[in-house]
């Protein structure tokens, strides 16, 4: 069971803004941004490209600290420090591939110097929720992209993080993938209780898979409009067969064509 | 494809074959070359009477001393500069040149400052083999993605251990090109001193023969030195195979 209230708030934005110095003059490229994320909740994001939808992720990870703002995880303030407790999946391949996929998804065990019982035992667990037990042994490059990206996936989750952050992490797989690993991001989203902060550029994922989602403006990003979904917990990829999945998708779209319109302009006046 | 490795024993064994009989039918004269079985004979009689062992102990583990410094100087260098982009700027120009210097032609300035023994020759084939190393892991660590880098500072890893954990496990094969060229120049730098100035060795023992018109011993060493540097390649070649087969570039 997942216990959510509003006052359960796990990770708090306030006024979290982010510029980049370059040689050519400052780049506003976030904020000001205002979010809360409650405990256990499945956040999305949806943004035009280069709204600093990734920037904003990697801020969470603590990969790059804020230009101005505070970002709070378990009340903890996040100043470029990797907090304890989060795992991050990204978009491009990560596996090692000088590691067979037991090794690879062992690996922060193995930093953390988990006791070797205890480590197998995760490791035998994730293999399995990853469907990975057949590959154990296999090196990343004998593996599909879906594949490998489900190693990625297992090497965060074995380390049971409290706030899964993930950067467009199905963008290099084919469609029908992506709605099976969507699917089985749910049921992880579930079984763990983890508060997942979930980066994409697909109107239908974020819609399919998310409690509440984030409509991000062109540069620099700001939060325009949060559309909650009100699935239930239970849901799966057939859900986008309801009449209120296209409602949704139909909201976010609104929203974002002419911030995707401005974005593209953008680009064709630099 | 399993009959490629026969294929190419069978050509160095018909060159083998055509060298023998042009030395046998006396076109090539035995006073400059002793036919390929001769020469293996020798070999195996210098082997067993024992009494160029020391010659060859000394220049193999000067060698290995020089190819271990290249090796672990190099890796530990490269390291360091790739995380400091200043250095690095600094130092490309010399790189990038560093192998038009004749590196030998120090060899007399070292004899004076550390006199004849072993340290002149170390630091020859030390200066001919680290650049290598340094210039080739380098290039690995140049294409280490970005995201395994994100990946090492989310896994909380300090400076060295995503260096040791991460780029250069990723840099591997990279790093072995560089290895390779390390035993090669390691050879080359110990023998090449011996035959300039020194008073034992492999290349000494080379060299005397070959002043004194001693075809049973020059030939034979000849033959050895170069075994023994095909062989440590191939040895590496095995290590590399296994690295790119891993991942799946071969």
């Amino acid at each position: 069971m997942k216990v959510q209230s509003d006052t359960d708030l796990h990770v708090t934005l306030r006024g979290v803004k982010k510029v980049f110095h370059a040689e050519q003059g400052d780049v506003h490229a976030l904020g000001p941004i205002d979010l809360d994320l409650r405990r256990g909740e499945f956040y999305a994001v949806v943004g035009p490209s280069g709204c600093g939808k990734s920037t904003l992720l990697e801020l969470l990870a603590g990969l790059s600290s804020v230009t101005e703002g505070d970002i709070r995880f378990e009340g903890q303030p996040i100043g470029g420090d990797i907090p304890d407790g989060v795992g991050v999946v990204f978009q491009e391949d990560a596996c090692f591939p000088w590691l067979n996929v037991s090794q690879n998804i062992a690996f922060g065990l193995e930093q953390r110097r988990t006791p070797a019982a205890l480590q197998d035992e995760l490791l035998a667990h994730a293999l399995g929720v990853m469907g990975l037990e057949a590959f154990a042994k296999s090196y990343p490059s004998q593996l599909s992209g879906g594949m490998r990206q489900r190693v990625c996936i297992a090497r965060t989750l074995v380390l049971q993080p409290r706030l899964i952050l993930l950067d467009e992490p199905f963008g290099a797989l084919d469609q029908q993938t992506r709605l099976l690993m969507g699917e089985e991001l749910l049921k992880l989203w579930r079984d763990t209780g983890a508060t997942v902060f979930l980066i994409t550029h697909a109107l239908d994922e974020a819609a399919m898979l998310a409690d509440r989602i984030g409509v991000m403006s062109a540069r620099p990003g700001r939060l325009l409009e949060t559309v909650s979904t009100g699935w239930p917990v239970d849901r799966d990829s057939r859900i986008v067969e309801s009449p209120e999945f296209g409602q949704v998708t139909a909201r976010l779209w609104q929203r974002l064509r002419e911030e995707s319109m401005k974005s593209i302009g953008k680009e064709k006046r630099a | 494809m399993k009959w490629i490795p026969f294929l190419r024993v069978a050509v160095i064994l018909l060159l083998l074959g055509i060298l023998e009989t042009l030395c046998q039918l006396g076109v090539i004269d035995n006073f400059t070359m002793p036919p390929p079985t001769r020469i293996a004979q020798d070999l195996v009689n210098i082997l067993l009477s024992g009494k160029l062992n020391a010659a060859i102990a000394k220049t193999l583990s000067n060698a290995a001393i020089a190819f271990a410094l290249a090796v672990s100087v190099g890796i530990v260098a490269a390291v360091l500069i790739h995380a400091t982009p200043s250095l690095r700027e600094a130092l490309d120009p010399l790189f990038a040149t560093y192998y038009a210097i004749p590196v030998l032609a120090f060899y007399p300035l070292l004899i004076i400052i550390f006199g004849l023994g072993s340290i002149p020759k170390i630091l020859i084939a030390f200066m001919l083999g680290v650049v290598a190393v340094i210039v080739n892991t380098l290039n690995g660590l140049d294409r280490v993605p970005r995201v395994l880098r994100k990946s090492a500072r989310i896994a909380r890893l300090s400076a060295v251990q995503t260096a040791l954990k991460i780029t250069l496990p990723y840099a591997a094969p990279f790093v072995v090109t560089g290895v390779k060229f390390a035993i090669a120049y390691a050879l080359i730098g110990i023998i090449g001193s011996e035959f300039i100035m020194s008073t034992d060795g492999m290349g000494f023992e080379i060299a005397f023969a070959y002043n004194n018109f001693d075809n049973a011993t020059m030939y034979p060493l000849i033959a050895l030195v170069v075994m023994v540097s095909i062989s440590a390649n191939m040895a590496l070649g095995v290590w590399e195979r296994r690295i790119l087969t891993r991942r799946g570039l071969q």
